[in-house]
């Protein structure tokens, strides 16, 4: 057991230089941001009041908005600046990772600055400012010589508060794309690898105590004017923000790579020059395949470049607007989510008509189903199931009302719930929404009777867990696909790489390669897994 | 040296006047104090000198100059300035503190240090104890000090004072009084000192100008204001430290003290 933690400890160590080095840099860049287009704000706010109310209410509504969300919002816009700028400009900017992370963190950032700042200035004693007019200084010298610092405590103590918060906040960029200690945190939670969650949060907890601690010793030293603790303080502000920005560079990884990126090539031939890269929502099915893709393609002697952890609502928009090349994603999410369909057809009309749809509207390369399907399903365990007499959905109706139903987030959001509750007339005790793992924990300890589960989860054997049949097709069919982004759609290299996965791994298959990452003992890392699955199917060492 | 001709000041556009319709000489050497209860326009009419509160109305000189024909900000540098609550900045040592002026006139670094030890020391706090203490430091009286050194620093010969002893404990504040006396004569300076202290007023002015609800009501000497006050409420004002004079008088007489 010991030696698992260590071996899971020694993989998180291999990628802190390159988690801690991104973490590090989109902070600080944040802060600095942030700081430098607060500071002059503050300053004239505090100087006018018709200024100071909406700019400090302005960053007050960015404040309440859940920084998840924040993060998220900006994607949208940017693919939409992206295009513009495609358009004029023949640069298309990358609407994942680095920039709406600098762009939510610096928004972050400025409420504390700008409020400490204002509240600083205004609060200085207006005997203090009057004096330094009465001596002869002009309002620019009063700002500096007098205002700013009888207010610096203030001041500092702001950027002190946004410096916690954005070394926190910027852990949550991992499911926009952006690599951060966050990554260790996300990847972590959905392959129930604690070990990498404390990690991340380890981590990042310690970059913020340090940075603030330093920014607070610098600070003493001002005040006190002891040179020595200033030049303490700039040493180490200087060694934490080189030494993290230096660090990817030792593993050979470009800062600023994947900011620019060219537009994508028109022709198959310089297409196979390319880096494609490979995305991947936030669970572990989605790891597992993307590291699949990713040796499939090697072997066939392509670049690529893997983006993963993407939320689901991000990585579809991701792949329209060829931010990412590949990924794999689910025929009932398609229907649902995008095509906004309400009704459900048999497996092979919504894959017909998904792939036509997709083709037809995003010019998105649907290259056939691998295989497997990971749907929604009411699972319970074997023995209540049994003691309950219920088989199928249509059972539950009659005992619904002393049942507890567990569900993700996502599941009680989503149109199949509100219409698989009304087909069957179920009108369960209580509803409970958990994060994946959790969820299973909860019907395994018997905290919830039953939950929607997904159909190609490995836990669902690990628990024992029955499905529960669904007679009247409510629920949509959820055939994991190979989908390709407009750029390479006509990429007949890239097809020929992938082809070999296509309808060739079996739900069994899928969910034991799913389990060997999930399960608490000897766990596998997602690229293991695979190696294994790819070796289960036969198409590696081609 | 100092010429306020017909000077008003309000502050709501006309309706109400703060200062209303002010005549008043400083010559040259003079100690001049404005005398007054609390909003009686005596500190706003010390700012309009310096350009700190703009005149509505009338002229103001300077040594000859109309003030508002001059940047503010150098005639303030020119104008030596000590402020009620001693407006001693708490982020900068005394040394800084003094040489606030002479550097925003740009003068050179090693001048500048040795005018600070000559101020110092004519204020009575030794350069090598006291530059580089912080005024948080400093007892009341030393921080006025400071202020008076400040205020003199860049060899300015007008003085502005507003109620420069007003926070000090009683022998502090008569030990300066007499202090300052002396460096005005010293130097030569002229110099507006407001207060509401009756007594401290007579000890210090060469002339008083009385003020009540932003008018002047009599300019004169101490002897004069006392001898011949020229209405009922300069007649009140003296008699105040004459009364109290004669009831310590009586304390003193009464031999148990216990007299009420």
């Amino acid at each position: 057991m010991t030696g698992e933690v260590w071996r899971q400890i020694g993989e998180c160590v291999q990628n802190l230089p390159s988690y801690l080095g991104q973490h590090v840099l989109i902070s600080v860049l944040a802060l600095g941001i942030g700081i430098a287009v607060s500071l002059p704000l503050a300053i004239l706010g505090a100087r006018s009041k018709t200024l100071r109310w909406p700019v400090l209410t302005a960053a007050s509504i960015i404040q309440t908005i859940p920084s998840m969300a924040l993060l998220a919002l900006f994607f949208p816009v940017l693919v939409g600046v992206s295009y513009v700028t495609s358009r004029v400009l023949g640069v298309s900017i990358s609407a994942l990772g680095f920039l709406p992370t600098i762009i939510a963190l610096t928004l972050y950032s400025m409420l504390p600055v700008l409020r400490n700042t204002v509240t600083g200035i205004t609060g200085v004693d207006p005997a203090m400012t009057e004096a330094a007019r009465g001596l002869g200084m002009r309002p620019r010298q009063v700002l500096l010589k007098v205002e700013l610092p009888l207010a610096l405590p203030v001041i500092i103590a702001g950027v002190r508060t946004a410096t916690v918060w954005v070394v926190g906040i910027a852990t949550l960029s991992a499911p926009i794309g952006q690599t951060s200690l966050g990554t260790y945190i996300f990847s972590g939670l959905y392959m129930e690898n604690w070990i990498a969650v404390l990690f991340g949060c380890v981590f990042a907890a310690a970059l913020a105590l340090v940075l603030d601690q330093l920014i607070g010793l610098m600070q003493a030293g001002v005040t006190l004017r002891s040179r020595g603790r200033v030049a303490g303080a700039a040493v180490g502000l200087g060694v934490v923000i080189l030494g993290g920005l230096a660090l990817p560079a030792l593993q050979g990884e470009g800062l600023f790579r994947g900011w620019f990126r060219q537009k994508a090539a028109e022709g198959p031939a310089e297409a196979t020059q390319e880096t494609y890269v490979i995305g991947s929502k936030t669970f572990a099915e989605q790891y597992v395949l993307a590291a699949a893709i990713r040796d499939q393609m090697q072997a066939a002697g392509l670049g690529t470049r893997m983006r993963e952890g993407l939320g689901s609502a991000v990585v579809f928009r991701a792949l329209a607007s060829g931010e990412i090349d590949v990924y794999v994603d689910y025929s009932g999410t398609i229907w649902v989510n995008h095509m906004k369909r309400g009704t459900v057809a048999d497996p092979q009309t919504v894959l017909t008509d998904m792939t036509w749809w997709l083709a037809r509207k995003k010019g998105i390369r649907c290259l056939g189903p691998l295989g497997f399907e990971n749907a929604y399903a009411l699972a319970m365990k074997r023995d209540r199931a049994e003691a309950l007499g219920v088989d199928s959905i249509d059972d539950l109706a009659g005992v619904s009302a002393d049942l507890k139903i567990g569900g993700s987030y996502e599941f009680f959001g989503r149109p199949e719930w509100t219409r698989l509750r009304d087909a069957y007339g179920l009108s369960f005790a209580e509803r409970k929404q958990y994060q994946a793992t959790f969820m299973y924990k909860a019907v395994g300890t018997g905290e919830v009777d039953l939950i929607a589960a997904f159909t190609s989860d490995g836990r669902i054997a690990a628990y024992d867990l029955v499905v529960l049949q669904d007679p009247k097709r409510i629920i949509p069919p959820y055939d994991a696909v190979l989908l390709l982004a407009p750029g390479v759609a006509e990429d007949e290299a890239l097809a020929r790489a992938l082809r070999p996965l296509v309808r060739a791994i079996p739900v069994e298959t899928m969910r034991r390669a799913n389990y060997q990452v999930m399960r608490d003992e000897n766990s596998r890392t997602a690229d293991q897994a695979a190696d294994w699955l790819r070796r289960e199917i036969g198409v590696a060492g081609k | 040296m100092i010429r306020l001709d017909q000077v008003s000041k309000s502050y709501d556009g006309g309706r109400t006047w703060a200062v209303r319709g002010l005549n008043l000489h400083v010559a040259e050497g003079e100690l001049m104090v404005l005398l007054g209860e609390s909003g009686c326009g005596k500190t706003t009419t010390l700012k309009m000198i310096n350009g700190l509160i703009e005149a509505t109305d009338g002229r103001i000189h300077v040594a000859g100059q109309d003030v508002r024909r001059q940047d503010p900000v150098l005639l303030r540098r020119r104008i030596g300035y000590v402020f009620q609550r001693i407006g001693l900045f708490p982020h900068m040592t005394v040394g800084e503190n003094v040489a606030i002026v002479p550097k925003l006139l740009g003068w050179e670094k090693q001048t500048v240090a040795r005018r600070v030890e000559e101020l110092l020391e004519m204020v009575d706090l030794g350069p090598a104890d006291f530059r580089d203490r912080m005024p948080r430091n400093l007892s009341g009286g030393q921080r006025q000090r400071v202020g008076v050194a400040r205020a003199l620093a860049a060899r300015s010969n007008v003085m502005l004072m507003d109620e420069p002893f007003g926070a000090l404990d009683p022998l502090t504040r008569a030990s300066l009084q007499d202090e300052y006396r002396r460096i005005h004569r010293r130097l030569g300076l002229t110099s507006v000192m407001v207060t509401h202290d009756m007594t401290e007023a007579l000890l210090m002015a060469d002339r008083i100008a009385c003020m009540r609800a932003g008018e002047i009501v009599q300019v004169g000497s101490p002897h004069a204001l006392m001898t011949d006050p020229q209405d009922e409420f300069v007649r009140r004002l003296m008699q105040t430290p004459k009364e109290q004079a004669d009831r310590l008088e009586q304390i003193v007489q009464d031999e148990g003290g216990g007299a009420s």
